[in-house]
């Protein structure tokens, strides 16, 4: 029975929450704190139902929901009439899809917590984290292109502010620079749905905005899409998701606004930033540019390799010579997001596998690393590496965890990075093995600059005053300990991710390669 | 033939019959009651008109079953107009709610004049929407432009007002003499000005020879038409008038005023040249017409956007911003579709809350902080919450983000616009939008990023509170829920209402 509402509740659930909060008093800093963090549970408890109730052997949404919302009148038909289309409510999940909405909840949760020492202006902070909370969810909780771009633009007005407001010194030009370059991104990708809506319409004969329908309808070998005079529409649209998801990942030409926002916003905001808004990229990509035009992504496949490669290669390379740690880990992101690209291009289940392990890895891995940089910032107020050193003395906690955590983004065995590179390079291997080989120098020089920051700050002669700062507070431990635990997880035992994510895949790849199984 | 003047029912002409006659009762109250009445008691007639005015043309819409003509189309009352002025005079009623708040400051020492112009104003617009006669068109075009004029320069002492007055007279003057012009050319070539008549005996001129001066006629008064509605190339009156009139003003003149011209233009250019076909090349000379709509939009647009960027009087960014919207708004003249009116008029309906309510906000901030200039608006967000984030409803809707009314009505013009192929024009749409949303949200930042002088509470007066809630309100509502809008506009339309109607000749 919940069934049936259950993403619209999880998606809705941080309403409460904002509701709450507004009714407490500015002066009550403490309340308010505790009710954003508390807050954050009901979506996590409703994601867990989600991951609980989901059945792992169906390939096609579960969840469904569907209610009609806005029509609009199109023509006047000849009996007088109007015929109108509507687009319709609706929401759905797959294999892909649900465990990014559990890692957003999980995550949400432990930047809520990360906000503890968040000082000013508590009670807008939280309705705006909620809100951004909400956007999140609904991107990957709906099956409908038209919510899909409300919710992705929901996103962008709560992150601006948190951006502009607590962010450190240049946190305006930041947030303006988020504003302008993702603005560019939704509005390429507001012409491209609704191309993509009319085309449908001579396709499919129905105009749909229904993310399943389309993929069925574009897919077809037989479908008018496909002819070959229509070449140019396909690729035309495909590079503008490509363009529209592209910002937001970001592939190179596309990444500066995402170093400010990075290197200006609060910790617990880029936490949610690195962890899961640039995940929205990733899976826009897979979901609508590689699912609705997969023999396309297939002709752009080495491309999509490319850029990848040289998102790595570029990362890591700026990565090394920075003197900022969040510069590093930042451009180390980048280089990540390359590794995305990789196992997309591969056009191969496993590569696909490799890509979204990279995705929720990768998740897990920043959202650490960044919460790190906060707890580190509130101890020294600096990020600077020389700056920095010897932490590990004053603090073995935490310079213990940080570096754990960059052993896990480097590609250590036995913990999540590494199953998600092996996997995106195994894939590639099979379809491009020159290009994978060149990606390959990625991981090296990963483990190279990423030693280097760590060894640094954490190693090396003790500074006078950092003598007496305190090690990990309780509060602290919790969001650490958590994120590690889901890091060695899937390093360990990756099938809990996998099992869900096969079904769906599978559907893809048959898609793209043009053969059953 | 044997109509007399008194054969026609005129009951469906109430409601401009009442705004005449309120417009006359507070020009007469002020007359001989002078300083005995209170300046606010004369707002509550003039809105009492306004409401009751609203309620005739609703009731109108309800009757209506086709087309009501008066003396050959001199006056028409038909779905068309009665949509236009439901819009004018919401449009009004919130101007009046604002000016109560801005009369206790006392820039404006005329108030019953300020009133009876106003009323005066909305006439000549409700006259604009609801006529196929040129002649009649051109009278109620005249009746809104000298009431603007007037009010425009009513705070007599201030240098701004007069000199903005002085502006809008002259280039005010100079459109109605293109747009007079060209009319004379569309007189000429068909000898009547009845609309539908024209319609046909221009296609007939421009089939035997008189081409160019049908184009000709065409260019002027689209050129003089474009002053009314602030779009390029004869916007540029737009900044300084809106900086010196006084705020309600300016917002009567960005939405009303703009509406009415859009009503006019609607009305004048669809009917005439319809028709005008090329016979050597079997093509409609009249979609080539809409290209210089395009074109038009297009430079506003641009315009626009990119000067509002650089200003930093906020009724100047404003004023840009509107020419910007008017841009926007002709859009769906490049390529019209069924869908073509209810898109219009919900954008315009989007248009004049965000407006409305920007402007309240604007005329209490800057009356407050005693400067225009954007800086005004530092740490607003500390010293009025809620307004703050009424305002940033409305920059948002302006800008057009979900969710607002003004996402929807930007979204549907572009949709239009991609299901007709005008990729260009759409593009331009959206590349312009991106512009702008660096200037709304400098107004933002300035509220929540920046810290003012004072920390001192602000209160909105009772009649600016009511505007800015029912605009965040509607902005709001018809953001998630745009039926309720779209579906409001076709149920007060006739069931057989199409936009080709507006065409046809009443019985």
């Amino acid at each position: 029975m919940v069934n049936n509402f259950l993403l619209s509740l999880l998606t809705f659930s941080p309403l409460l929450a904002i509701l709450i909060i507004a009714f407490i008093p500015k002066t009550q800093g403490g309340a308010i704190k505790q009710v954003g963090i508390l807050g954050t549970l009901l979506p996590l408890v409703l994601s867990l139902m989600l991951f609980g109730r989901f059945d792992y052997q169906q390939g096609g949404m579960q969840f469904v929901e569907d209610v009609p919302w806005i029509s609009i009148p199109v023509t006047l038909m000849q009996d007088g009439s109007l015929f109108s289309i509507t687009i319709d409510y609706e929401m759905g999940v797959d294999g892909i899809s649900m465990p990014l909405i559990l890692l957003t909840a999980i995550i949400g949760t432990l930047a809520a917590v990360a906000s503890w020492n968040i000082k000013k202006r508590l009670k807008e902070f939280f309705i705006l984290f909620h809100v951004l909370l909400l956007g999140m969810f609904g991107v990957f909780a709906t099956q409908n292109l038209f919510l899909f771009f409300i919710f992705f633009e929901l996103t962008l007005i709560p992150m601006y502010f948190l951006v502009g407001i607590w962010g450190y010194g240049e946190r305006e030009r930041a947030a303006n620079s988020f504003l302008v370059y993702n603005g560019l991104g939704s509005a390429v990708m507001l012409l491209a749905f609704i191309a993509i809506f009319f085309l449908a319409g001579n396709v499919l004969g129905t105009p749909t905005m229904n993310i399943a329908e389309l993929t069925a309808g574009f897919t077809q070998p037989e479908s008018l899409l496909n002819l070959a005079q229509n070449e140019g529409l396909r690729v035309g649209l495909f590079v503008a998701l490509l363009i529209a998801f592209g910002i937001k990942l970001p592939i190179f030409p596309f990444h500066t606004w995402m170093l400010k926002v990075h290197v200006q916003a609060p910790p617990s905001i880029v936490m949610i930033h690195s962890g899961i808004l640039l995940k929205m990229g990733a899976y826009g990509l897979l979901r609508l540019g590689i699912g609705f035009f997969p023999s396309v992504a297939a002709d752009w496949a080495m491309w999509l390799a490319i850029l990848g490669l040289i998102n790595i290669l570029y990362g890591a390379v700026l990565a090394f010579v920075q003197k900022d740690l969040k510069m590093v880990l930042a451009y180390s992101s980048i280089s990540h997001m390359g590794i995305v690209l990789l196992g997309f291009a591969a056009m191969n289940s496993i590569g696909f596998q490799g890509a979204y392990f990279q995705v929720i890895s990768h998740g897990f891995i920043s959202a650490l690393m960044f919460f790190l940089i906060g707890v580190i910032w509130e101890r020294t107020n600096s990020s600077t590496i020389s700056e920095l050193g010897g932490l590990a003395k004053p603090m073995p906690f935490i310079s213990g965890i940080f570096l754990a955590a960059a052993m896990a983004s480097l590609g250590l065995p036995g913990m999540s990075g590494f199953i998600s590179e092996f996997l995106a390079f195994l894939g590639l291997f099979n379809a491009m093995p020159w290009l994978a080989a060149i990606g390959t120098l990625g991981i090296i020089l990963t483990a190279v600059y990423l030693l280097r920051a760590v060894l640094a700050t954490t190693f090396g002669p003790t500074q006078e005053r950092f003598h007496s700062v305190s090690d990990a507070q309780p509060l602290e431990v919790i969001p650490m300990v958590v994120l590690l635990g889901f890091i060695i997880l899937l390093g360990i035992y990756p099938a809990i991710l996998s099992d869900p994510l096969q079904a769906t895949l599978k559907t893809i790849i048959i898609n793209v390669t043009g053969i059953g199984g | 033939m044997n109509t007399t003047i008194f054969s026609y029912d005129w009951s469906y002409l109430l409601p401009e019959f009442t705004v005449l006659g309120f417009a006359t009762l507070v020009s007469l109250l002020d007359l001989f009651l002078g300083k005995r009445i209170s300046k606010t008691a004369l707002a509550w007639i003039a809105l009492l008109g306004v409401v009751l005015a609203g309620v005739f043309v609703v009731g109108n819409m309800q009757a209506l079953t086709e087309p009501i003509q008066y003396m050959n189309d001199m006056m028409r009352v038909d779905d068309y107009g009665n949509a236009f002025k439901l819009l004018f005079l919401t449009g009004v009623a919130f101007t009046i709610l604002i000016s109560m708040g801005y009369m206790q400051q006392g820039e404006v020492k005329d108030t019953g004049e300020y009133y009876y112009l106003i009323l005066s104003g909305l006439l000549g617009a409700m006259v604009m929407a609801s006529s196929a006669d040129l002649i009649t068109l051109f009278v109620g075009l005249e009746l809104l432009s000298l009431s603007s004029y007037i009010l425009v320069g009513l705070r007599k002492k201030s240098l701004n007002s007069n000199e903005a007055a002085f502006k809008y007279v002259v280039s005010g003057s100079l459109a109605t003499a293109f747009t007079l012009f060209g009319m004379s050319y569309v007189y000429g070539l068909t000898g009547t000005t009845n609309l539908y008549q024209i319609t046909e005996r221009l296609a007939e001129a421009y089939s035997t020879g008189f081409g160019f001066m049908v184009l000709l006629s065409f260019v002027f008064l689209i050129a003089g038409l474009a002053f009314k509605i602030s779009a390029a190339p004869n916007h540029m009156w737009a900044p300084d008038v809106y900086q010196g009139a006084p705020t309600p003003i300016a917002s009567f003149l960005t939405v009303v005023s703009k509406a009415a011209g859009f009503a006019l233009i609607l009305r004048v250019l669809f009917t005439a040249y319809r028709g005008v076909m090329d016979q050597q090349m079997q093509a409609s000379v009249f979609e080539e017409l809409l290209w210089f709509i395009s074109i038009i939009a297009a430079i506003s647009m641009i315009i626009g956007n990119t000067m509002a960027m650089r200003q930093t009087n906020i009724k100047r960014m404003m004023a840009y911003s509107g020419i910007a919207q008017a841009g926007y708004l002709l859009v769906p003249f490049a390529a019209i579709s069924q869908f073509f009116f209810q898109q219009t008029v919900f954008y315009l309906f989007a248009y004049l809350l965000a407006s409305f309510g920007a402007f309240a906000i604007i005329m209490v901030v800057t009356q407050d902080q005693k400067t225009e200039d954007l800086k005004a608006f530092a740490g607003l967000y500390h010293r009025a919450p809620l307004t703050a984030v009424a305002m940033t409803i409305f920059m948002l809707s302006l800008a057009g983000l979900p969710v607002s009314a003004g996402f929807f009505g930007k979204f549907f013009i572009i949709w239009s616009s991609i299901l007709h192929a005008n990729y260009w024009l759409a593009g331009i749409m959206i590349g312009t939008s991106i512009i702008s949303y660096y200037y709304y949200f400098g107004v933002i930042r300035q509220m929540y990023m920046r810290t003012g002088d004072t920390e001192a509470k602000l209160r909105l007066p009772i009649g600016v509170g009511v505007v800015v809630l029912v605009c965040s309100l509607g902005t709001l509502v018809f953001g998630a829920v745009p039926d309720w809008g779209i579906q409001f506009i076709q149920a007060q339309l006739d069931p057989n209402f199409t936009f080709a109607d507006m065409f046809t000749p009443g019985k």
